[in-house]
């Protein structure tokens, strides 16, 4: 029976990960970042990795903390409070959760890997400006015992600086997941110039070579090991979503417990005081359907779909909100690159379209509540 | 806490139990306000289907299914209450009693109550036997509840009580009403009033129902003239009162917002605007995408009840959770109600038409906004008291 409320252990988690990212990842340092070109923080996730973040989904056997889909979540939500870049949705999650559907030494080899830090991976699905996985184009020839890829990718998050690519691809009878190092021959990697400054890529595969050791799961049916690993990335991103609207929000009523006009603090005003207060409502409700969604993914992962579509859609429409009303209630400074609030707003618009958009996710619920 | 067999042999159980003894007519269909069994000495149930399936299920405890038993409830725990919700809605089980008794009198005696009263109101409530009334409102006291002037005088054994209250839903067909009195003029306003229970059925106690825009006339005015209310029959503290509404306003509030029965009776909004199209008619793309919006939302609405619902049991409540629950579920509801008058076009513009109630129901929920505080003052406590804003 799926409980909603965090057990003891995710709590000290929260906590422990609050204390760590305040510390060394307040949102100052994204800014530092971004001021500086970059978009990938290699000492941090070494750190993270230590703290047993980057092993969160990964087996005990396999080095990992193994704690699961909640307590992913958890993490997310905390790294989304302070807009934090890391590959932690993209190796922790994602490939993560992609390769414990995959029973074999090579697996449980790569499993190690992303638990130490030692391998980062980036899902590379998308070929059009929206998530379809299910209309994939690119084509994977057989030939041999092997394939030979050849198609372009686009919005590859984290793609350029992975080390593994996780790419889907089309095979005689169905959809292929390969794995391949991201540096093999034939791969070109363009870095996206993003609004949230976050590394993404277009790839270019020009007849890339794979072994059928490339390929995760079965051949024709990458979806038993795509399916679980994408909710449980939309899942986690959701509460990365969920942490960005509490921190932007929490940067709003600070600033309406500040600021002062006509001789009073703005947060005295109740045209304020009420769009605040219904931001604060979708924002609780958010998080119930983001909570619910790791819950299911730990405890009833083949029937979870819909908990995560809704969790994706909510966090969507949710973020959205809180970054337009924090921008609002901040009124100028709010549009100024040298305050914070920007940097929720561009990173709230990109969470959006990762993995699919509000209207993707909301179909997917209607189509599971019979319209 | 039970062990995962014992919760699965009482699903089982309880699974049987309701294949045996909910009928056929009290399953599926899209709950209307018209079809809601109140209970009371003057109920004039719908069916005898309706009177056997409360019955049957007040025998067992399961109108009020989490209290306790010797009050008439089922004693169920937490983990319990889950399963049978589960259970209800996965055969669309109408709810077999509903009433202000159970929502909000109820969990008000259960918390302020002596054992005598709760003894003496509690279990005629479970069995739909008496129906309650809530006399709060007054022509003078709206948002600001806390200034009624309704009085009661001290006469020693009694009160005697003088005044008019407004908006009490369903007056006319309760034969009890639990109101707020003001028993001390002189104090500061919320510490003057104490909540007293009062039969309908006394000298003085007059009540005329109001029509509203439905047609229909759930609201009342209520008169009291020198009407004569025993010391015993007050709840909580005398002058304290407000702490007793305030108390039951929480109740009411979730209530409104659908917590009671789910605010679809369990069913999705999508089958039941399929089932309002005209033949062979597809929903349109705009009416298509409301409804998935409404539907994304009521469904995560529910999941925070569940939520607040857990984090009450394991004691980590985040406190006033009811004011956003009202706002947000009677939001939803008003905007629920929209979609379905869409969907059944101009066959929902007739009263009692094709669509039986629907358009009656949709003009009832207006008032989802204004009753038990409005949105805007919903808005106003999250914001004072959540958000710690000024003023």
């Amino acid at each position: 029976m799926v409980k909603l409320v965090l057990t003891e252990d995710e709590t000290m988690l929260a906590d422990a990960a609050r204390g760590f990212l305040d510390k060394s990842a307040p949102v100052k340092a994204f800014r530092d970042l971004r001021d500086a070109g970059k978009t990938h923080d290699a000492k941090m996730w070494k750190e993270m990795a230590a703290m047993g973040w980057a092993g969160v989904l990964v087996p005990e056997s396999a080095g990992g903390s193994d704690m699961g889909h909640a307590a992913a979540g958890v993490l997310a939500h905390e790294m989304g409070k302070t807009l934090v870049v890391s590959p932690f949705l993209s190796t922790a999650v994602i490939a993560a959760t992609a390769l414990r559907h995959v029973s074999d030494a090579r697996a449980e080899a790569a499993l190690a890997k992303i638990a130490s830090g030692e391998a980062t991976y980036a899902l590379a699905v998308d070929e059009t400006s929206k998530f379809n996985p299910d209309a994939t184009a690119m084509i994977a020839t057989s030939e041999g015992n092997g394939f030979r890829l050849t198609g372009k990718k686009t919005f590859v998050v984290d793609g350029a600086l992975a080390d593994r690519l996780l790419v889907l691809a089309k095979t005689d009878t169905g959809l292929t997941l390969f794995d391949i190092p991201a540096d093999r021959a034939g791969v070109t990697r363009t870095a996206q110039n993003m609004i949230d400054a976050r590394d993404s890529a277009r790839i270019n595969f020009d007849d890339v070579e794979a072994t059928g050791d490339d390929v995760l799961g079965q051949v024709d049916s990458a979806m038993t090991v795509l399916k679980p690993a994408i909710e449980a990335g939309q899942a986690a991103l959701a509460a990365e979503m969920a942490g960005l609207s509490a921190g932007a929000f929490g940067m709003t009523v600070g600033y309406l417990k500040e600021r002062k006009q006509f001789g009073t603090l703005i947060g005295s005003f109740q045209a304020l005081q009420h769009r605040a207060a219904h931001l604060w409502c979708e924002i609780e409700v958010t998080a119930s359907a983001v909570l619910h969604a790791g819950r299911k993914l730990d405890e009833d992962p083949d029937n979870a779909t819909m908990a995560v579509s809704l969790a994706k859609a909510r966090a969507t429409s949710t973020a959205q909100l809180a970054v337009q009303e924090g921008v609002q209630m901040h009124g100028g400074i709010g549009m100024t690159d040298a305050f914070d609030i920007g940097f929720y707003m561009k990173r709230a618009r990109v969470g959006a379209e990762w993995l699919g958009d509000y209207g993707y996710h909301a179909n997917q619920v209607a189509k599971h509540r019979g319209f | 806490m039970q062990s995962e067999q014992e919760l699965k042999h009482f699903r089982a159980e309880l699974r049987d139990w309701l294949e045996a003894n909910c009928p056929a007519e009290m399953r599926g269909g899209e709950p209307s306000e018209a079809s809601v069994c109140w209970g009371g000495k003057s109920f004039e149930f719908e069916s005898d289907a309706q009177r056997v399936w409360m019955e049957r299920a007040a025998a067992k405890g399961y109108t009020v299914p989490t209290w306790p038993v010797e009050y008439g409830g089922a004693g169920l725990n937490r983990a319990q209450e889950k399963i049978f919700i589960e259970e209800m809605d996965r055969i669309e089980a109408r709810n077999p009693l509903q009433s202000f008794g159970i929502w909000m009198l109820g969990p008000a005696l259960l918390h302020f109550g002596s054992h005598e009263q709760k003894l003496h109101y509690l279990p005629p409530i479970a069995r739909g036997e008496i129906r309650w009334c809530q006399g709060y409102s007054e022509p003078g006291a709206g948002s600001d509840l806390a200034s009624v002037q309704t009085k009661g005088e001290d006469k020693g054994d009694h009160w005697l009580v003088n005044g008019q209250k407004i908006w009490t839903s369903y007056a006319d067909k309760a034969d009890w009403i639990f109101a707020l009195i003001r028993t001390d003029r002189d104090a500061p306003k919320h510490k003057g009033i104490s909540f007293l229970l009062i039969d309908m059925e006394d000298p003085g106690v007059e009540t005329r129902p109001i029509k509203l825009i439905s047609g229909a006339s759930v609201f009342c005015e209520t008169f009291f003239t020198n009407v004569k209310v025993p010391k015993e029959q007050i709840v909580g503290d005398e002058n304290r009162g407000w702490d007793v509404a305030k108390y039951l306003l929480t109740h009411e509030r979730e209530m409104i917002s659908g917590g009671g029965q789910g605010l679809s009776g369990g069913r999705a909004l999508g089958a039941v605007l399929n089932e309002s199209l005209a033949e062979g008619q597809e929903m349109d793309s705009v009416l298509r995408a409301d409804a998935m919006r409404c539907e994304v939302d009521a469904l995560a609405i529910g999941l925070t009840l569940e939520r607040y619902k857990d984090q009450a049991e394991a004691g980590t409540g985040a406190g006033d959770a009811s004011a956003m629950l009202k706002y947000m579920g009677t939001e939803l509801n008003i905007q629920r109600h929209e979609l379905l008058m869409s969907a059944g076009g101009s066959d929902a513009l007739e009263w009692d038409g094709p669509l039986g109630n629907r358009p009656a129901d949709w003009l009832r929920t207006k008032a989802n906004s204004i009753e038990g505080g409005t949105s805007e003052v919903m808005l106003s406590i999250i914001s004072r008291r959540v958000l710690g804003l000024p003023g």
